[in-house]
């Protein structure tokens, strides 16, 4: 009975003379893996050569700055409460007459800290965000780091910088295929 | 005596530039047939990865496990990488370099049992690995010792009786006097199809290379005879395979490609000589000569390596039955047609014209008193 349409019956005949002598066989692996030996290669070089991951891949994380250069985040703490790895913690202060133009809200994180050694990258923070203050970067991966030290990444490290600032460069799913489209094909 | 050493030297040299080598193609062509770029890491393109590699294992701890026999246990790949070496000895790389007057072989010993010395020292190396698995003190390095005592002794069989078809068609023992009887284009792989099939395959047997590298087959026996090897000792191990490799490949190409001899090199050497002069022309064919020598030698490499990344590795009881139920009585009969060829006195046309009459007699046979397959 056939189950499947999937299924093949299995030869179980006794092999022909040519077939016992393995040669026709033979030869004829021996062309498919010359073929493969002349074939465009998969490899990606990687550090030299780097693939696009797509616009919502979650590196590195970044708090944003407003449009005038303003901090967004408020701290609030909804990211540290979303986080399931408990990666974030800050420190809430009131900002002060004259700071206007460096706190969008009246309240603002004056220490905002992730442990990257908790963080999973799975961007509940991002999504939790009320102010879109916080982002975890699609074209940034968050260095190596080699010492205990160097785990906590601080504002100094987390806020944008304006001169060099962050975009997503898709936003919808029709924007993203544009974009996968056109990376150079990878043979897989 | 000094000129001796020398060439002695440089032989040295080259088959251990040759094997160190062959680790890096090894990657590389494994790669490209797998549709990766291998290892270009280290230096352009990797070229200097087989130094990094052998860097790697002179740094490694030397150890030696507790029960293990220390002393066999050290001598296993000792003995295994000096038999690789010795063998390489008797191969006439080209054919006479005229110095001072005198006419030097390029070759470090040539004796009149070249071929004879060249299966002692062969079959001496299973012993490496036979002492080396004993000596591990480890079932599975057991195991893969003795695959590759039994599995080199029942190749060896059908490679001697194919190689005497060659040997009754040069007269002589000597690698030096087979390769000169092929001078001209009589390249015994013309008279010797089914001679040269079988000795192949036998020396894939030899080498323990895929598919019959059973004496190491990683996903039964961990690693074969080498289990317990680590640091340079595995490093010999595995370069005396490579060494193996380098020098089957010579005995191919001396016995059945012509060795140094290649199309057209009366008239290459016939120009050369009278461009240069005797001594310098004659010198320069020999150049031209031992470096078309090298090219079949990695063009039999490359087929190794070809060959191990395209079939998979053989059972124990398929690996027997091919060799004694399939190889041994092909080889007799090969021995039988080169017989009949040479009374004859028409060798090429009688050796193809038997081996015809063979392959329709078994498809005869077959035809006749095996159950003919169903199509389905």
């Amino acid at each position: 009975m056939q189950l499947t349409q999937r299924s093949k019956k299995t030869d179980k005949t006794p092999l022909t003379l040519a077939e016992k002598s393995y040669l026709p066989g033979i030869a004829k692996g021996m062309g498919i893996t010359l073929k493969h030996f002349f074939s465009k290669k998969a490899t990606i070089r990687y550090p030299e050569q780097k693939r696009y991951l797509g616009p919502i891949f979650r590196g590195h994380h970044i708090l944003k700055r407003d449009d005038e250069g303003r901090e967004r985040c408020t701290a609030c703490g909804l990211c540290a409460v979303a986080c399931p790895a408990e990666a974030i913690s800050m420190v809430a202060a009131e900002r002060v007459k004259g700071e206007e133009g460096l706190y969008r809200e009246e309240k603002y994180a004056a220490a905002y800290e992730v442990n990257m050694l908790r963080c999973i990258f799975c961007g509940l923070c991002e999504e939790a965000c009320p102010k879109e203050a916080v982002y975890l970067r699609h074209d940034k991966f968050v260095p190596v780091f080699t010492n205990r030290d160097q785990v906590i990444f601080g504002k100094d490290k987390l806020v944008e910088d304006m001169n060099n600032r962050y975009e997503r460069d898709a936003w919808t799913k029709e924007e993203m295929q544009k974009l996968w489209e056109q990376q150079k094909p990878v043979n897989y | 005596m000094v000129i001796k050493g020398l060439i002695i030297f440089g032989i040295f040299a080259i088959s251990l530039g040759i094997a160190t080598y062959e680790t890096y193609f090894e990657r590389v062509i494994a790669a490209f047939i797998q549709d990766r770029v291998g290892p270009d890491r280290a230096g352009p393109f990797g070229i200097l990865q087989p130094i990094a590699d052998a860097g790697k294992l002179f740094f490694k701890e030397d150890f030696i496990p507790t029960l293990a026999d220390k002393w066999l246990f050290i001598l296993g790949p000792a003995l295994a990488m000096l038999t690789a070496m010795m063998t390489s000895a008797v191969i006439p790389f080209g054919d006479s370099i005229i110095y001072e007057g005198t006419e030097i072989l390029v070759q470090a010993i040539e004796v009149n049992v070249g071929i004879l010395w060249v299966f002692g020292v062969v079959s001496l190396g299973v012993y490496g690995i036979l002492i080396g698995g004993w000596a591990s003190n480890n079932k599975y390095s057991l195991y893969g010792a003795i695959r590759a005592a039994s599995q080199n002794i029942s190749y060896e069989l059908a490679m001697g009786l194919s190689l005497i078809a060659v040997i009754m068609m040069s007269s002589s023992l000597s690698l030096r006097s087979i390769v000169e009887s092929q001078h001209g284009g009589n390249w015994n792989v013309f008279y010797q199809p089914l001679g040269f099939l079988i000795f192949l395959v036998c020396s894939f047997a030899e080498c323990n290379r895929t598919p019959f590298d059973l004496p190491e087959s990683e996903n039964e026996l961990v690693a074969g005879y080498h289990t317990e090897y680590g640091s340079m000792k595995l490093g010999l191990y595995l370069f005396s395979e490579y060494v193996n490799m380098f020098i089957s490949a010579a005995i191919i190409a001396t016995l059945f490609f012509g060795g140094f001899n290649y199309p057209g090199m009366d008239f290459v050497s016939g120009t050369l000589m009278g461009q240069f002069g005797e001594t310098i022309g004659h010198n320069l064919a020999t150049l031209i000569g031992t470096l078309t020598f090298f090219l079949k030698i990695a063009f039999f490499i490359f087929f190794y390596m070809w060959v191990r990344w395209t079939l998979p590795r053989f059972r124990y009881d398929q690996l027997m039955d091919l060799g004694w139920k399939g190889l041994i009585p092909l080889a007799i009969v090969n021995i039988i047609i080169t017989a009949g060829a040479e009374l004859s006195g028409h060798a090429l046309l009688v050796n193809w014209l038997g081996l015809a009459v063979f392959i329709a007699l078994v498809y005869a046979y077959s035809f006749l008193f095996t159950t003919k397959k169903q199509t389905i």
